[in-house]
């Protein structure tokens, strides 16, 4: 049993398929997205917790018991999450294939700068990360936008307020 | 995908009984394995997933850290000990892959991960020695921008591809193994194999073998230290050159140095002819290029590599100048 977006599903008997397939083919939650299916993209980021994963590169197996949330559980009765307006607003995309995949790793991301984990480019690494364009551009770095949308993706980022809890 | 099964291991013990024969697998964050998998390049027919065994990281009695292998390689970067007194270490893994695929990757599946090499992945279309044994390699001949100078045989010429490593070199770290007859450690420089004649061997871990922990040991001077990446872009890239460097200089006289290549060499590189020339030396940046000569002395570049060996060398002078004048602890990646 795993749970995704707070309701419980059976997982499949076939441990081959992966935790993407398992959204998209088996549940019909195709909003995560299948890009290169082997981690360097980003479109299939999910939230397992709190914390951003690819589900490209993971089993569904190995989440039995486990919470996950995917795109579709950000919007609560029809009402957007601040980030997905945002993304609206502030042109944080043009086609959206890597949208759902850039939302919930900004989600993911939030939660580590709260946690005071450090980027690559944090020039003190004991310090809490001053969250300018530079930190966000490398922290989203794992996330990649073939319209070329980074600069409206991390304006949308910017204009959400840090505190608001995802 | 070959069919497998899924077993989860409870410890150490418990992961050998179910991995330690045939064709089993252990599972961590599965960023290489699934993909490799897919690939059919792995074809294991059991994955005993080991992400629940040794996950913690503890400090050491008499100093030094022991990070549990199955350790997410997020929550050792984020570790307050590691950022504090091995920022190398934090700065390495941080410029590593993304962060998703950070926060899944284990210390463990880092240290065990293959190389990236495209003719190793290409199952279909290339000869690889690695792949298949005695069949060849298409790298030699083939495009080789990304591949090593140091430590490579006429049978294989691939990178080792972590980060992560490289610091651990550095800092001079041990592994943990257990396996069914029983447990031994050895130093992280010594678990990794160059390729010569058997590029199929890339560590010494034997059948059924676990990493079961890195133990960095006290190194109080590593709170000055720092990882620098060269790389085509400059995030999610792998490294061209990459310096892992601990430095403590007195009185202008180098008195403690480490360091260690990544991006150039067939495994995670301590630079010891380097470190020879440094120590009690004056900190000049003479010393540092002399150093950095020599360690590059005997490169062996392939055809579209060898502007790695002036990088190699220029990267080395500028993290060991930025360690010697920098006065905060901790230096910028
Ligand atoms: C797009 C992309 C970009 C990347 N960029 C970088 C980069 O810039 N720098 C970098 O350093 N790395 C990079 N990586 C590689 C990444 O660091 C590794 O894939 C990761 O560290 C592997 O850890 P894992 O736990 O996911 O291993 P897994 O995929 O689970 O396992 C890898 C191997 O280790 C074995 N193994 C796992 N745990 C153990 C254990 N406890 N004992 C014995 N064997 C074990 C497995 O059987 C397998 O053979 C990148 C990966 C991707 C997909
Ligand atoms: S360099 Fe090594 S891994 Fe790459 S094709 Fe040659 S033998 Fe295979
Ligand atoms: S589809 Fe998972 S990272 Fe590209
Ligand atoms: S909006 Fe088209 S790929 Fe990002």
């Amino acid at each position: 049993m795993i749970f995704v977006n707070g309701l419980p599903a059976q997982l499949p008997s076939d441990a081959r398929v992966s935790l993407l397939d398992f959204l998209r083919d088996h549940l019909r939650l195709s909003g995560t997205k299948k890009g290169c299916n082997q981690g360097a993209c980003g479109a299939c980021t999910i939230l397992a917790g709190s914390e951003r994963i690819l589900s490209c590169l993971a089993f569904a197996a190995q989440f039995d018991g486990q919470s996950i949330s995917t795109i579709e559980g950000l919007s609560v009765e029809g009402v957007l999450h601040p980030l997905q307006r945002a993304f609206v607003e502030y042109d944080g995309f043009q086609c959206g294939y890597c949208t759902p995949g850039q939302i919930c790793s900004a989600i993911g991301m939030r939660a580590e700068v709260k946690r005071g984990i450090p980027s690559y480019v944090t020039a003190d690494l004991l310090a809490a990360a001053a969250v300018d364009r530079n930190e966000l551009r490398e922290r989203m770095s794992g996330n990649l936008c073939r319209c070329g949308a980074y600069n409206g993706i991390i304006d949308a980022i910017i204009a959400v307020d840090v505190e608001v809890e995802p | 995908m070959t069919p497998f099964s899924y077993t989860r291991a409870s410890d150490a013990a418990d992961a050998v009984r179910r991995g330690g024969s045939g064709q089993s697998k252990y599972l961590g964050g599965g960023t290489n394995l699934v993909d490799l998998m897919r690939e059919n390049i792995e074809q294991p027919i059991t994955l005993v997933d080991v992400t629940g065994v040794s996950t913690g990281i503890e400090p050491v009695v008499g100093g030094g850290l022991l990070i549990g292998a199955g350790a997410r390689n997020t929550a050792v970067a984020e570790h307050r000990l590691v950022r504090m007194s091995y920022p190398v270490l934090a700065r390495a893994i941080l410029s590593g892959a993304s962060a998703q695929l950070r926060n899944m990757a284990t210390i463990g599946g880092n240290l065990a991960q293959r190389t990236r090499c495209e003719y190793f992945y290409d199952d279909g279309g290339s000869r690889c020695n690695k792949r298949r044994p005695g069949q060849g390699c298409d790298a030699i001949d083939g495009i080789n921008r990304g591949h090593a100078i140091l430590g490579v045989s006429s049978a294989c010429i691939a990178t080792h591809p972590s980060d992560m490593c490289v610091a651990l070199a550095a800092l001079g770290a041990s592994v943990h193994l257990h396996g069914l007859t029983g447990d031994r450690r050895l130093p992280l420089t010594e678990f990794h194999c160059l390729p010569a004649d058997h590029p199929e061997i890339e560590n010494v871990l034997e059948p059924g073998e676990l990493i079961t922990a890195v133990e960095l040991g006290p190194l109080p001077v590593a709170s000055r230290s720092t990882y620098r990446k060269v790389r085509d872009r400059s995030s999610l890239a792998f490294a061209l050159v990459s310096v892992a460097a601990v430095l403590k200089v007195d009185g202008g006289i180098v008195r403690v140095v480490r360091l260690a290549l990544g991006g150039v060499a067939t495994r995670p590189w301590r630079a010891s002819k380097a470190e020879m020339i440094l120590l009690g030396q004056p900190a000049t940046v003479e010393i540092f290029r002399a150093a950095a000569e020599a360690e590059l002395s005997d490169a062996q570049p392939s055809k579209h590599n060898g502007f790695k060996i002036e990088l190699a060398k220029r990267t080395m002078v500028a993290v060991l100048t930025e360690l010697s004048t920098d006065r905060g602890d901790i230096s910028h990646g």
